[in-house]
């Protein structure tokens, strides 16, 4: 900034020079000149991530904690709201004040390691043997992985034992089954079935299973498997099993309906389960997404957040860093978050023994199995691709556009600059 | 600043016969008055102005998370600006904006000046009614949008059922849902919340007129219709322009009512350029291509501002 000539030429100058010092005092506190490993004490370390509710910020508080004790360095633990994280990073990442350790949502984390701000968990000696594939592609960039998740999570059917039963259906485990139950428990005020099919990248998140266990592809999208996925949820909204409003409906608001009996059943994450277990009088059961046909395999998008070191100038911190997210992802952290957050531990061998000691979460546990990163085939170009499903899901839903004009659209907009 | 300027040459005749101590009390003079415009002149630097640069700068680079990360986004010139230009999404958005802008206006105002013209008699508890109207105003958007979500719920929203009950629809209204509707139900609410604002600003502006002129043309024998058009309206048009300019300008901005109520769809028929704005940045991290679409809204909002900057000063000279 010129300091403009005139009468405010002086203040602004004086001014300038308090923010330069400023500055400078500031960047001598925090710099580090030497970024030797062999002489440089680490004492403490800065952890970003989106865990901004009380209790989860709480939890991931305590964890962080003691695997800091056990590096010998305390936490500085600081969560932003989920959508501003990826800006806030650039913003650090420009400024230079990346955090030492730093949580992402796995499919952001193809961009940022494209960018060359996260280091190879490989140097650090961190091996992802055990892993469930689907979170170790999730958080690799061409070869090499930067981010693992001590946790992840996938969608599964949520389902009203007494209405199920009370209509004479079982738990349905085909399309052509889902769409029978979900006419038989449809009552007035109440819908059989209830998604996410809102404008944001949630109603994406829970297409994909539809789309991927038909058979259908991200690159392509406009192809007969991926419009008999997306007709299978304008045939439900046809029929009335399935309640328009989903249109506006997040995640949470499809947990409510089916927590307020308004929904016999739903698709949903395990993150609900919590809640649903402090619900008086609601019996409900999780059981896998149904499949197009008997036979056929299912497969969910993965979800859960990646923890990376970001790259800085001192080898002394990132050898710290590592050493706390290596401990995050050992078996008894991932348990210990597992049974806080209802999610599945991502290490194969904890996961079984976690879905015996958890009944309920044993359709996650076996979703989780095959689960594919949103990533894995477009990598960076991800998000484009995700904008252009969910606008489709929400033109066919709304009986804008047919199924196909639908798909064939968002082919055109995710292809296209 | 004009009347100073007209002043000039007279106190610069005097300045050469004054004696030095005139001369040094007229420097301290503009030393103490440019003191007082520093920290707004400061503050409109800071906060308003290298904002303003940076925006500009960010929509001439190529940035997105990964340029940016890496430390250098490349200079593209107008590039961001030719291929948001260029699609289709910009197109329909400015479309969806402009019958945004100008539904909630026309809505806002209408009800605005009716009810301050409804304030503006003297009856009992009028100034509680009046400050009970500010509720919408003082309420966050956020709690606004959630509590219009429910209400317009197609199932179970109280306003279908009202409707249902009074026997006025055979099928329910999809509010929200429906790619014609969500338009008009987000006009419905952003009027809603800025029916305080207009009602306000007009009340104050009425309130400054004198009764006398009023009272004049009664005796006259003129009718409340004729006494509006050509008495009221006329001293009310000064405060009815920057009413209507502030609305657009806040209107044409502000993505949280859409956001809060449909996120923009179904399908993107409410993605007004804000909203679109809000999405290139916060969910494609587009940053160059969002800080473009932003140029736009400044833009458009800087050109209303200036139309009404010159329209005020041709009122003062009348």
């Amino acid at each position: 900034m010129n300091a403009p000539a005139g009468p405010f030429g002086r203040p602004l100058a004086a001014l300038a020079t308090v923010v330069a010092l400023v500055l400078v005092v500031a960047g001598c506190g925090t710099g580090d000149p030497s970024g030797s490993a062999r002489t440089e004490r680490v004492t403490s370390l800065t952890v970003l991530d989106y865990y901004t509710d009380t209790t989860e910020h709480a939890h991931w508080g305590e964890l962080l904690t003691s695997c800091g004790k056990k590096a010998g360095v305390t936490i500085e633990h600081r969560s932003v709201p989920g959508p501003s994280l990826v800006p806030t990073v650039v913003r650090q990442a420009t400024a230079g004040t990346l955090p030492d350790l730093l949580m992402l949502d796995n499919p952001d984390l193809q961009e940022i390691a494209r960018s060359g701000v996260l280091t190879p968990l490989r140097t650090y000696g961190i091996r992802t043997d055990g892993f469930v594939s689907g979170i170790v592609s999730a958080g690799t960039y061409q070869g090499e992985v930067y981010g693992l998740a001590p946790t992840v999570n996938t969608l599964a059917l949520y389902y009203n034992k007494d209405m199920l039963a009370e209509a004479g259906v079982t738990v349905p485990r085909t399309w052509n089954e889902l769409r029978e139950a979900a006419r038989a428990t449809t009552r007035p005020g109440r819908h059989g079935l209830a998604v996410d099919a809102d404008a944001s990248f949630e109603s994406t998140f829970q297409f994909l299973p539809f789309l991927w266990s038909n058979g259908g592809d991200e690159q392509r999208l406009d192809t007969p498997q991926a419009a008999a996925a997306l007709r299978l949820w304008t045939d439900l909204v046809r029929d009335g099993s399935m309640s328009r409003s989903v249109l506006t409906w997040n995640q949470a608001n499809v947990h409510e309906q089916f927590l307020g009996g308004k929904a016999a059943m739903m698709v949903n994450g395990p993150w609900r389960m919590t809640e649903l277990e402090k619900a008086k009088g609601l019996r409900w059961g999780v059981a896998p997404l149904p499949v197009p046909r008997a036979g056929t395999s299912l497969v969910t998008p993965l979800g859960g957040e990646v923890w990376t070191v970001p790259r800085n100038d001192s080898q002394a911190r990132r050898i710290k860093a590592a050493q706390v997210l290596d401990c995050l992802n050992d078996p008894t952290s991932m348990q210990t978050l597992a049974t806080w957050h209802h999610t599945v531990p991502s290490r194969k061998d904890v996961a079984a023994r976690y879905a015996k000691q958890v009944p309920s979460m044993a359709a996650f546990v076996e979703s989780v199995r095959g689960a594919r990163a949103r990533t894995r085939e477009l990598g960076p170009a991800w998000p484009k691709t995700a904008t252009a499903i969910q606008t489709a899901v929400q033109a066919a839903v709304s009986g804008r556009q047919t199924p196909e004009e639908a798909l064939r659209h968002a082919q055109r907009t995710a292809t296209g600059s | 600043m004009r009347s100073a300027r007209l002043r000039a040459p007279d106190t610069e005749g005097r300045l050469r016969v004054q004696p030095a101590a005139a001369v040094r009390a007229r420097r301290r003079d503009t030393v103490v008055r440019a003191a007082f415009l520093t920290p707004a002149a400061v503050y409109l630097l800071l906060f308003l102005g290298r904002p303003l640069v940076d925006n500009i700068e960010a929509s001439l680079r190529e940035s997105t998370a990964t340029t940016l990360l890496r430390g250098r986004a490349p200079f593209t010139g107008p590039d961001n600006h030719v291929r948001l230009l260029a699609s289709d999404e910009f197109w329909r958005a400015a479309a969806i904006t402009g019958l945004y802008t100008a539904g909630s206006l026309v809505a806002q105002f209408t009800a605005g000046l009716a009810l301050a013209l409804f304030f503006h008699r003297r009856f009992p508890l009028g100034r509680l009614v009046r400050s009970l109207m500010l509720l919408p105003w003082l309420m966050p958007l956020v709690a606004t949008g959630t509590a219009w979500r429910w209400m317009l719920d197609a199932d179970d929203g109280v306003v279908n059922e009202a409707l249902r009950a009074l026997h006025l629809v055979t099928s329910d209204v999809p509010w929200l849902t429906g790619t014609q509707e969500a338009l008009w139900s987000v006009v419905l609410v952003n009027t809603w919340v800025g029916i305080p604002f207009n009602t306000a600003l007009l009340y104050t502006g009425l309130q400054a007129i004198p009764p006398q002129t009023d009272e004049a043309a009664q005796l006259d024998g003129a009718g409340p219709v004729r006494r509006f058009r050509f008495i009221t309206w006329p001293q009310l048009r000064p405060t009815a322009a920057v009413v209507l300019v502030l609305g657009v300008i806040y209107t044409l901005r502000a993505p949280d009512v859409v956001l809060a109520l449909t996120g923009g769809g179904p399908a993107g028929a409410t993605q007004t350029l804000a909203v679109l704005a809000f999405e290139q940045a916060y969910t494609q991290y587009e940053f160059g291509r969002a800080a473009a679409t932003g140029n736009v809204l400044v833009l458009v909002s800087l050109v209303l501002a200036l139309i009404h900057l010159s329209a005020l000063r041709r009122a003062r000279r009348l």
